[in-house]
This record gives structure tokens, C-alpha cells and sequence, in this order.
């Protein structure tokens, strides 16, 4: 992790206090309705009880129950009331208790939530997120892992967020709460306690649909979000030790709209490309990357574009998980064959 | 006053007017001015909806859905809001966006197949629904931000029988009732969903009994009865202002048309039924309340209908030679600010536009 630390010190300032993602995002959404009285949360047992990660940890005891709500168990409900309070002209968040669980809501997030804008001819907005922990490797039940950030490619009319650290995720989420437009916000399980960064106390904003160049490199740009992020640092600083490369690892930080510029801009110098997420590889970030990069700079590159994902496999069980989600191992196979001539 | 239902279902739905027109119970106290007014609305929905179907005959209008027989239903929900408060409702009820001040121009625009357009912001009514039930967990929303903000407004969602078996239908009533919303969630009952019957969409006597399960007041009314609906919709509200919390109405009344435009109904629907309900229009039934009261006379009514009648074709001329959007504005409404991949895709068709020298 100490790749990631460095990348975001404050200059000169004294050290900032040292938070988990989970602190952080807490952090932020303490800091937005402080700020914004319009800006009210709902969902399953994120009341007393902080939810069931304490993201929300004692947000419903300062702000009351008129500003976060403890949902019934109903996730349509959840999107559809969210929806309802967002044109209304308040700043709601919704929590989705895991991600898995929002397939039964896809009506009120996509046919409803995304498109209200337009299925009003612009009259009425949903300006609303709708956060949702998402990921794998942490041994939990069925349909507690899955990633849907693909699934949400053919939803026009989103913003997907997806952090990998804690600064940004304090950082991507104030930019969500302010956007005029719904925007998704998936929380990897695994990052939610895994390392401590510094946090600045104060609030600050990173833009949506910026990527961030995390290391750069001339030889191999890998693209990717999440939880991979830091299994591809260490795939990349396996292979750059052993083979001397020097690899380009751009955070996304955003799955929609994605940062077209920086990936076009780095595989032109680079030649080479991996995508690496823990989603299935059908129809995903990765085949959209893919087609990015075929449609904008194919003729700079040397090897074909190569995808690690997850399997196109529903998420195994929590005792099967392990080798489904992209290794180290992995991702330095894929850098290894790439970088060949 | 009106009766709360109790379990077991009132069988009886409340009336103010019979079918033939005579009281039965207290009226709503109302104007004159506002009598003529209600009856004014249920004539300019009807003439609405058949010029409507007429338009798209002849190809000037796209699939409609049309509540011939519910007119009293969609006057006497929405008559009693404020122009603070919110409808959301579906496809069928063209008469509660008239009422709420809709225009028939924006109206018209739209079932000829474009944008909704500006009244409904300045109406506080959502969009006409597609998706059977969606609207009614928007109601229940757009009621808690109301009460969030301590504002004096409520919120009215309305669906058919058929979204009683969706989802979002329960849950709208369920938040609604946990969070004490002011939000009336209305079911028109008109017997019909396409092709299947009220009685093969529940196995419940009513649908008002839903209520019960989720610890909200219920009303089963005569949905043909105008003043009925008016009545028992005034209560609602008053409660939704008081703070006491949101109400379900369940409304009887009867779709006398197809579903759609694209519908056959003598495929499914007996004749008999349809002879049934004709003697139950509820524009004849308050004719007669009004008629006898000497409220309105026959020459009164037919200048009314006149004045309808001009004001929608009005509407027809001015949006048939309204200026139409270029098809490029889809990329104008789909976020605030279009992508910069949207910016070139919003070239790639004005390209085709310019070559079909339609730009």
C-alpha cells in the first residue's frame, strides 16, 4: 500500500489522521449533511445500528430521523422513495445493504432513477446516490460479492463510482452527493477495513469520470478500479523487480463515463494494455476499454488488448472464491505475455 | 362522515349520489361555481380522450390509453390538491393532469410521441407512468420530502387494480405508512388490466383491504359517484395535512374503452358488462344532480362543450405546427452536461441530419 499513501500527502501540511475507507466515507457523508441540509440518507439498518459495515455509524444520533431513514426491508422502496424525495429538491442517499441485493430494484434505479431527467424532457432530476458495498474475497453468502458496475454500462443515464482508497473515496463521494444527476457508488467490502490512509478533516472533492494515474510507465498501461487496484501494484511491482518494465497503473475511479482521454493517452505512449476487474469478463469494463482503445488508437498498439476477470461464472461460494477473483499471479502472467515481443 | 374500513371489507362502496342521481349522504361543501367546474372537467376529459383516439386514427397521435367511464374518478382524486401538492400517476388518467393544469397542448404533444413538456414542472405532476406501479413509491417519496422539509404539501400516486400485484404498489403503502407520509395512494379500480379481470388479479373482496395489512386508513368509493370521490379524497388530504399520516382510496369504476389504442377488447370483455356500466356513466349521473338543481341547463352544458371543444382543437393546430425538436436533443436530457463521448455521438447524428438535409 505504500505506493498509495504517497500519492496522496498533502504538501506541507502536518500528517493527516489515518482513516479506514469506512471512516472516511463516514467522514464524508457527516461532512455533506453538515453542509446541506437537503442531503437526507435511507436505508436497511443504517439508523441505530450504522449499517451493517458502520459506514453510517452515528449519523441517524446527530442528524435525527428525519434526515436518515431505517428502511423496511424493500430495496425497490428504498430507490423509488429516494427518487421521489430527489425531485422533490432534497439530496437523498440510498444505501443498497449489498450490491447483490439491487438486482431487485434495477426497475426503480433504471427504468425509473436513470431516467427521469429524460423521460421528463429535462423538467424533472434526481439528483441522488446510491451507495452500495460490492466485492469479493471476504468469505460472505451468496449474492453478497457481485459486481455490477458492467451490468450498469447499458444504463444511460448513471454515473458509476467505484474508489480504490480511502482519500478518494471521501473525495468521490462529496463529488456524487453534489452531482446534479443520479450516480452509483460501489464500496469494495475488502478495502472497507483492509489498510488506513491519510484523510484530510477538511472537505475536498475529486471530479467524476477523472481516472488517476497511480504509477506511471512507458512499456504497459494497465486499467483498473477497486479492489484490483492494489493486486495489480503488486503484480506490477513483482514483474517491473523481476523484468525491469516500467508499467502504467491508471485507477479508473469512475466505470461511467469512463475517462476516455487518459486511456487513449496512455496506451498511445505505452503500445500495450491489460484491464483487470473482479467482474465477469462478458460485455464489461474491460470490452468496453477494449473498444475504446480499438476505436481511438489501435495502430499504437503492439499486442493485443488482454482482459483478467472474474469468470463468466455467477460469484462462487465463499470456500471457491479465492481463484476466482484476479491474483497477483494472474496479472503478472498477463503483464509477462504482453510485454514479449 | 365517510366510514374508515374495517375488516371485513365493507361491501358496499360509499356513496354520495346513486346511479340515478339522488343524494344519498352529505354532499362535499362546494360552490356552485365549483360544482359546474367538476362537471366541466369530467366533459373536457372525455372530449380529450376521444379526440385523442380520433388523432391517432388518422396517424396525428400515437397509442393512447383512454378512461372513457372513469372521468369522475380522475376529477374528484385530483380536484381537492393545492397547487403545492404532487400527482404521479399512469398512462390513463389524462384527466387528472387537465384538472391539475396540464395543458391539452403539452398533453397532445406528448401522445404524439414526444418530451412531455412545461406545464408538468409548473403542475408539480410527474411525467405519465409506463411502468405499472413505479409511481406509486415516487408519491410516497415525494410525500417524505415534504414532510422532511415541514412543508404543507402532499402527495397523490395513482395506479389501476392490476399494479395492486406489483411490488412497488405494496411497498409505496408500506413506506408510506411507516414514515407517516402524506401521500394518498389511489387505486382506480376499472375492472381491467388488458385482458384480465379484477377478480383474477386478487383473490381479496377488496383491494382497499391492503390498507389494513399495512396500518393505514382505507375508503372504498363509488368511483363513478363524483362527489363521492371528491368527498372521501378531501378527507384524505385534510388527514395527509394534519400530519396523520397517508390514506388508500380504492375507486369502483369501469374502463368502457380498449386498454389502448392497440386493443381489442371484444376479445375479453362481455357486452353485457359494457350495458351495465352505461347506465352508470358518471357524467350522466351528475348531469342529473346538476340538471335538477338548476345549476346548469341543457343550453349551458352545450356552450360548455362548444368552449371545450375549440380550446382542444386549438391545441391540435397549434401542436401540429409547433417547432419540433431536432432529434439531437436526446443528448441535451440525458445528464445535465453530456459526456464528451455523448458530444460525438450528438456529431455523428447531426451528420446524418445534414446529409438528409434535415439540419
Amino acid at each position: 500500500m505504500t505506493i498509495l499513501e504517497a500519492t496522496n500527502q498533502t504538501p506541507g501540511a502536518k500528517p493527516a489522521p489515518r482513516l479506514t475507507m469506512i471512516e472516511a466515507i463516514n467522514q464524508s457523508l457527516r461532512i455533506e449533511m453538515e453542509r446541506d441540509g437537503r442531503v437526507v440518507m435511507i436505508g436497511e439498518d443504517i439508523g441505530k445500528n450504522g449499517g451493517v459495515f458502520r459506514v453510517t455509524d452515528g449519523l441517524q444520533a446527530r442528524f435525527g430521523e428525519n434526515r436518515v431513514f431505517d428502511a423496511p426491508l424493500a430495496e425497490s422502496g428504498i430507490i423509488g422513495t429516494a427518487l421521489g424525495m430527489a425531485v422533490y429538491g432534497l439530496r437523498p442517499i440510498a444505501e443498497i445493504q449489498f450490491a447483490g441485493f439491487m438486482y431487485v430494484s434495477f426497475n426503480q434505479l433504471v427504468s425509473q432513477a436513470a431516467r427521469m431527467r429524460f423521460r421528463s424532457g429535462g423538467m424533472f432530476t434526481v439528483p441522488m446516490v446510491i451507495r452500495a458495498p460490492y466485492g469479493g474475497g471476504v468469505r460472505t453468502p451468496e449474492l453478497h460479492s457481485d459486481s455490477l458496475e458492467g451490468a450498469l454500462l447499458q444504463t444511460p443515464g448513471l454515473k458509476v463510482v467505484v474508489p480504490s482508497n480511502p482519500y478518494d473515496a471521501k473525495g468521490l463521494l462529496a463529488a456524487a452527493i453534489e452531482d446534479p444527476d443520479p450516480v452509483v457508488f460501489f464500496e469494495n467490502i475488502k478495502l472497507y477495513r483492509s489498510f488506513k490512509q491519510e484523510v484530510p478533516e477538511e472537505r475536498y472533492v475529486i471530479p467524476l469520470g477523472k481516472a488517476s494515474v497511480v504509477q506511471e510507465g512507458s512499456d504497459i498501461s494497465i486499467f483498473t478500479y477497486g479492489a484490483m487496484v492494489s493486486v495489480v501494484l503488486q503484480a506490477a511491482k513483482q514483474v517491473a523487480e523481476e523484468k525491469g518494465a516500467s508499467i502504467e497503473v491508471v485507477d479508473l475511479r469512475t466505470t461511467w463515463p469512463l475517462d476516455e482521454e487518459t486511456i487513449v493517452n496512455s496506451v498511445t505512449k505505452t503500445g500495450r494494455a491489460i484491464v483487470v476487474h473482479e467482474a465477469p469478463k462478458a460485455g464489461g469494463i474491460g470490452a468496453e476499454i477494449s473498444a475504446i482503445i480499438n476505436e481511438n488508437c489501435l495502430y499504437s498498439l503492439l499486442k493485443p488488448v488482454v482482459r483478467v476477470t472474474g469468470y463468466d461464472t455467477p460469484f462462487p461460494p465463499p470456500q471457491l472464491e479465492d481463484l476466482y477473483l484476479p491474483t497477483p499471479t494472474r496479472v503478472a502472467w498477463a503483464i509477462v505475455a504482453t510485454l514479449e515481443d | 362522515m365517510v366510514a374508515e374500513l374495517e375488516i371485513p371489507a365493507l361491501d358496499k362502496p360509499y356513496q354520495v349520489l346513486t346511479h340515478e342521481g339522488h343524494l344519498v349522504d352529505e354532499p362535499p361543501t362546494l360552490s356552485s361555481d365549483k360544482l359546474i367546474e367538476l362537471h366541466r372537467h369530467m366533459l373536457a376529459t372525455r372530449l380529450f380522450s376521444d379526440k385523442i383516439i380520433a388523432l391517432q386514427r388518422q396517424g396525428r397521435a400515437g397509442t393512447f390509453g383512454s378512461l372513457t367511464g372513469q372521468e369522475a374518478t380522475a376529477v374528484g382524486l385530483s380536484a381537492p390538491l393545492k397547487p403545492q401538492d404532487w400527482l404521479t400517476t399512469s398512462y390513463r388518467e389524462a384527466g387528472c393532469f387537465l384538472v391539475r393544469g396540464v395543458s391539452y397542448r403539452d398533453l397532445l404533444y406528448y401522445f404524439k410521441g414526444y418530451p412531455p413538456d412545461s406545464t408538468h414542472t409548473k403542475t408539480n405532476s410527474l411525467p405519465i407512468q409506463i411502468v405499472i406501479a413505479t409511481q406509486m413509491l415516487h408519491a410516497t417519496g415525494l410525500a417524505m420530502g415534504a414532510k422532511v422539509k415541514g412543508d404543507d404539501a402532499v402527495a397523490l400516486g395513482i395506479c389501476g387494480d392490476g399494479a395492486t400485484s406489483e411490488g412497488d404498489f405494496n411497498e409505496s403503502l408500506n413506506f408510506a405508512g411507516v414514515y407517516k407520509a402524506p401521500a394518498i395512494l389511489a387505486v382506480t379500480n376499472n375492472g381491467w388490466a388488458i385482458s384480465l379481470p379484477r377478480r383474477k388479479q386478487s383473490a381479496a373482496q377488496t383491494l382497499a383491504l391492503r390498507g389494513a395489512g399495512f396500518g393505514i386508513p382505507a375508503y372504498l368509493v363509488d368511483g363513478n359517484d363524483v362527489l363521492a370521490v371528491y368527498k372521501v379524497m378531501e378527507q384524505a388530504v385534510a388527514r395527509a395535512r394534519a400530519g396523520e399520516g397517508p390514506s388508500l382510496i380504492e375507486t369502483i369504476t369501469y374502463r368502457m374503452g380498449a386498454h389502448t389504442t392497440a386493443d381489442d377488447p371484444n376479445r375479453y370483455m362481455p357486452k353485457e358488462d359494457l350495458e351495465y356500466w352505461r347506465q352508470r356513466d358518471p357524467i350522466d349521473r351528475f348531469r342529473k344532480y346538476l340538471f335538477e338543481r338548476q345549476l346548469l341547463d341543457e343550453a349551458g352544458e352545450r356552450a360548455m362543450l362548444e368552449t371545450i371543444e375549440r380550446e382542444i382543437n386549438e391545441a391540435v393546430d397549434y401542436v401540429e405546427a409547433k417547432t419540433k425538436p431536432t432529434p439531437d436533443l436526446i443528448f441535451d436530457i440525458t445528464f445535465e452536461q453530456p459526456t464528451p463521448r455523448m458530444q460525438q455521438q450528438r456529431e455523428e447524428m447531426r451528420r446524418e441530419l445534414r446529409d438528409k438535409g434535415l439540419l
